[in-house]
């Protein structure tokens, strides 16, 4: 199984992968960088900007000083953490049931709710508005929650039905003649081996959350705004502003990325979508 | 297998999703169908008249429902060749064997967690500002004009800032399905004398082509409706020239407040991301089953 | 059932969004929510009004966004009756129409302090409809001409006394252009928008002698007036303007200005504030202004525009709100940001005492010349031949929004390259037509 590869093989793929990998990585790296730096000094030349310049948190002061981070923060947190396990709920006995129990019409039923994804979201603002305005939802995180649910539902029930799947329908099989009942099959014995699967499809849909900019944005004013609203406030420029657009920026992204670097195991375990037999 | 009880406790258990899903697509749906029969502008509060089909008939005609069309075509289109053909480059470069896999890995895919305003206004300002930005720095660096990416070539630039963000989503699921490939296939194969290229062509790829579909399906359901993007950077311009059909609704019934034809718009959009829905259902399907 | 899981679902959330804000402060205060444009002006509002939510034991809530996304949540809100926002920050162009439509509330009535008499007359009138005032302003604008006077010495070129027409403006323009050394002729407006390039575009059409519409409502933008207009304007910007100038508005013109990179640049007498102000700007000392050149005609030159603060009858909260205003927009706030932030940056154009406070006027040498520009400023009669609107730099119409974006988006084409006046104008003309048509103003 293991090839034997020469040093220098593995030298030169290591740097290929690496400046590649630097590379697609330089945006990020780039706007750290510029958020510690005074906005004179975040417009110089880039050479400039790395040897010659001093270092500064006075950016993110003046972010924190313009609007309330952990308020944001704490929107996003919830809205996105909310709208994952909701939909956790409401996805899983959909996808047990098309993986275990298909029928005829299944495939379809499936590829109907991918189908209501591709909705273009600004076709149906104005209607979405007047609902939330009648029940009284408009600037929630409930609101927030159950739409952000609601757009991220197919997405869930796909990645759970792949894995499930993938599941022997033999070992149900046993847990049913030793009297297991539905739930304590789905309990005991489906969701522990749909552990890794559930775990990716958990982080991949608070990515999506998090970063979702549309509904977000229209759908609230001050009390449930969360980052993308933070960041929507920064979009355009009052007078040298890259220093602490980079700071905000920084801010909206961080808890995201931190999250996605830890759990990357996680995630790239379960992000098949049924792609790998 | 399944008994009777375990089919209705099955169809018992889809119901909430389904209930809810057609909710979520039939309320909205039916008032925007209903809309794009009145003359329903936001700042002329009236009476909202029923018209027929002339909004229908004011957005199919509009100027720049064409060029939106294209536009679409070329982003999604431009976008999936550049993440699909780039990832399996990038996924058969990280499934070499090296050192530091793991933090190569991290930087790789960072892109995809960065929100997409926030990636649209980064390279809209600290790269593609010809002035302070850092291409802008480079060009006179080497004494030539710096490109003015927004002007020059919107809609390529909007295409390269999608791309950064969707190439680690491809690059990801594609090493993933590179990884399961049988390596005793590729060995036998390079004893057989097949050359590198060979091998990628009649083993790799179809080995991929699961993991590809993939990709261009989830992908293309994002792309449709790609907008933070063109909102932050362009505005949809120069002109029409970065306008997709998510903008112009945007445009029609946000910017112009014009409900009606929206509507209209939002329900054209609807048939027509529906048709491609089939397409790819249709292709993905088949793919999938096996 | 949509419905009633929805409500299920609220009611299981507010529970526990009810234990997060049990932090409420004293009996009878309240929360507003304001809705806010990035300008400085604005910023240093949001900072201050800390001091209002001391005094009152009120608190407020900033949504702060650009300008445009302002405008469109702004208007969804108070189109759809959302009541998201208690107060709003709305121009000149808005006002009268949603005062009219009876979506504000009417502010006549903020208190005898409050001194209305002392707010200039044509603002005043700006902001109201059928003789009511539905929005106060922060602070008022007419457009005018900024040069780096060090260029000007440099070059020889002297300031002349009367209005210079704009094939002067050109030549000097074109002399003063410097790219190697990083100094750029000019930097107007290329951005597309009514409120963007169109505020440059607009009086500059004016002063060739075009207008938007005839007498019965007939979009004339394809008139040779429109024509020599706008072919200048291209011509201008690519020959002496920034790279890039298709991105930039007002704010990023300002700040191309502030650090040194524009000989001249025509835009809101507001912004001198921030030009000359040594902690922001590179060029507070070497800058100068004029009146924004004229051409056939010098009626509508200079624009007239106001930011006002108003409240949506949808707001839950309106006497809190009330009390913000009559504090954000009275002669104490105004004396407040000049004694913590300096003088210069004072909110202007708005009221007659401060241009009769000598601090003012000593830390702001633009002051008398930018309250002669808006008190010249005619939106009643901005135009060579006549017209059934009003506006200098817009036409107060509701189609307008959709009308100026449209014709921003062709200009800012063609100044791209993408496409030639003449294909803009026409497109635009066609786009005009359409709109007028589907208003029913023509047949």
């Amino acid at each position: 199984m293991a090839r034997t590869v020469t040093t220098s093989r593995r030298t030169v793929n290591t740097v290929f992968a690496g400046a590649l990998s630097l590379l697609m990585f330089f945006p990020v790296l780039w706007i750290v960088i510029l958020s510690f730096k005074t906005e004179g000094d975040a417009i110089k030349a880039p050479f400039e900007i790395l040897f010659n310049t001093g270092w500064t948190t006075e950016s993110y002061g003046a972010v924190q000083a313009r609007s309330n981070y952990f308020k944001h923060f704490s929107n996003s947190l919830i809205i996105s953490l909310g709208s994952t396990f909701l939909g956790l709920l409401i996805a899983i006995p959909a996808a047990w049931s098309m993986a275990f129990v298909p029928a005829k019409r299944t495939k379809d039923v499936l590829m109907w709710m991918l189908s209501t994804k591709m909705l273009p979201p600004v076709g149906v603002l104005v209607p979405i508005y007047l609902i939330f305005r009648d029940l009284g939802i408009l600037d929630t995180r409930s609101g927030l929650v159950f739409v952000l649910m609601m757009i991220n539902l197919p997405i869930i029930v796909w990645m759970l039905y792949t894995y499930f799947r993938e599941i022997p329908g033999e070992i149900l099989e046993a847990a049913r003649m030793d009297g297991a009942s539905l739930r304590e099959e789905v309990i005991h014995v489906l969701i522990p081996m749909a552990i890794p699967g559930m775990a990716s499809t958990v982080l991949l849909n608070i990515i999506l959350a998090w970063n979702e900019a549309f509904w977000t944005l229209n759908l609230t004013a001050a009390k449930a705004a969360p980052l993308t609203a933070f960041i929507a406030s920064y979009s355009s420029p009052e007078g040298l502003f890259y220093a602490k657009l980079s700071a905000a920026s920084i801010m909206a992204i961080a808890p995201i990325l931190i999250m996605g670097w830890f759990s990357q195991k996680q995630l790239v375990r379960g992000l098949t979508f049924g792609a790998v037999k | 297998m399944a008994t009777k009880a375990s089919r209705s406790a099955a169809r018992l258990m889809i119901s909430p999703a389904v209930v809810l899903l057609l909710g979520w697509m039939l309320v909205p749906l039916s008032l925007t169908v209903y809309f794009s029969f009145l003359r329903y502008n936001l700042i002329t509060p009236g009476t909202n008249p029923f018209v027929g089909w002339e909004n229908y008939y004011w957005f199919l005609t509009d100027p720049s429902f064409k060029a939106a069309m294209a536009n679409t075509l070329l982003l999604v289109g431009g976008v999936l060749l550049i993440t699909v053909g780039g990832g399996i480059l990038f996924a058969l470069l990280l499934d070499q064997p090296m050192w530091g896999q793991g933090i190569i890995r991290i930087m790789a895919i960072a892109p995809f967690f960065v929100m997409p305003t926030v990636s649209g206004l980064v390279w809209k300002n600290m790269f593609m500002n010809p002035v302070n930005g850092i291409f802008g720095h480079i060009a006179q660096g080497l004494g030539v004009q710096p490109l003015d990416f927004f002007s020059q070539i919107p809609l390529l630039s909007i295409i390269l800032i999608v791309s950064w963000q969707w190439l680690p989503f491809a690059t990801l699921i594609l090493l993933t399905a590179l990884q399961s490939l049988d390596q005793e296939q590729l060995e036998a194969a390079e004893m057989d004398g097949a050359g590198s290229l060979s091998r990628f062509f009649y083993i790799m790829l179809p080995h991929l082509a699961r993991a590809i579909t993939v990709v261009i399906l989830i992908q293309t359901i994002f792309l449709l409706s790609i907008f933070a993007e063109i909102l932050v950077t362009t505005n949809g311009g120069p002109g029409v020239s970065t306008t997709n059909l998510t903008y112009l609704i945007y445009v029609s019934s946000l910017l112009q407040f014009d409900v009606g034809m929206g509507s209209a718009g939002g329900v054209i959009a609807i048939i027509l991301a529906n048709i491609v829905a089939i397409f790819l259902m249709r292709m993905i399907g088949k793919n999938l089953d096996a | 059932m949509n419905a009633t899981s929805l409500l299920t679902l609220r009611r299981g959330l507010v529970g526990a969004s009810a234990l997060v804000s049990v932090g409420a402060t004293a009996a009878l205060a309240e929360e507003i929510t304001i809705a806010t444009v990035n300008n400085s002006d604005m910023i240093i509002m949001q900072e201050l009004s800390s001091q209002w939510e001391e005094q009152t034991g009120h608190s407020v809530e900033w949504v702060v966004l650009e300008e445009n996304v302002l405008r469109q949540r702004v208007t969804t809100d108070i189109a759809t009756g959302g009541g998201s926002f208690d107060i709003i920050t709305i121009g000149a162009y808005e006002a009268p129409i949603w005062g009219a439509q009876d979506w504000l509330v009417a502010l006549d009535d903020l208190g005898d302090d409050y001194d209305y008499e002392d707010i200039f007359e044509p603002v005043r009138n700006g902001l109201s409809a059928n003789g009511t005032l539905y929005a106060v302003p922060f602070y008022a604008e007419s457009s005018f001409t900024f040069y780096r006077t060090d260029l000007f010495e440099m070059g020889g070129v002297e300031v002349p006394e009367e209005q210079m027409t704009y094939d002067e403006f050109a030549k000097i323009v074109a002399m003063l252009h410097d790219p190697d050394n990083g100094v750029y002729g000019t930097c107007q407006r290329g951005k597309a928008g009514w409120g963007e390039n169109m505020a440059f575009v607009g009086p500059l059409v004016n002063a060739f002698g075009g207008r938007w519409f005839d007498m019965d409502w007939n979009p004339t933008i394809e008139s040779p007036e429109w024509q020599a207009a706008i072919n200048y304007y291209v011509d201008l910007m690519n020959n002496y303007g920034p790279p890039g100038a298709t991105a930039n508005g007002h704010n990023e013109n300002r700040a191309l200005f502030a650090d040194g990179k524009c000989a001249t640049w025509v835009d809101a007498t507001s912004a001198a504030g921030y030009i000359f102000n040594p902690d922001e700007s590179s060029v507070h000392d070497m800058t100068g202004f004029f009146q924004a050149p004229k051409q056939v005609t010098d009626k509508g030159t200079g624009w007239f525009w106001a930011w006002a603060l108003a409240v949506p009858n949808s707001s839950q909260k309106v006497d809190t709100a009330k009390e913000f205003l009559a504090w954000s927009t009275s002669k104490e706030y105004v004396e407040l940001v000049g004694e913590s932030k300096g003088w210069v940056a004072a909110p202007p154009g708005t009221r007659r005492s401060t241009y009769e406070n000598s601090s003012y006027i000593d830390a702001a040498p633009f002051a008398v010349t930018v309250l002669n520009s808006i008190l010249a400023a005619n939106p009643a009669d901005a135009t060579k031949d006549p017209v059934p609107y009003t506006g200098v730099q817009f036409v107060a119409i509701p189609e307008f929004q959709g009308i100026g974006n449209y014709v921003g988006q062709q200009i800012s084409a063609a100044l791209a390259g993408q496409q030639t006046v003449d294909q803009a104008l026409e497109n635009s003309q066609r786009f005009a037509v359409r709109e007028m048509t589907k208003a029913g103003y023509i047949n």
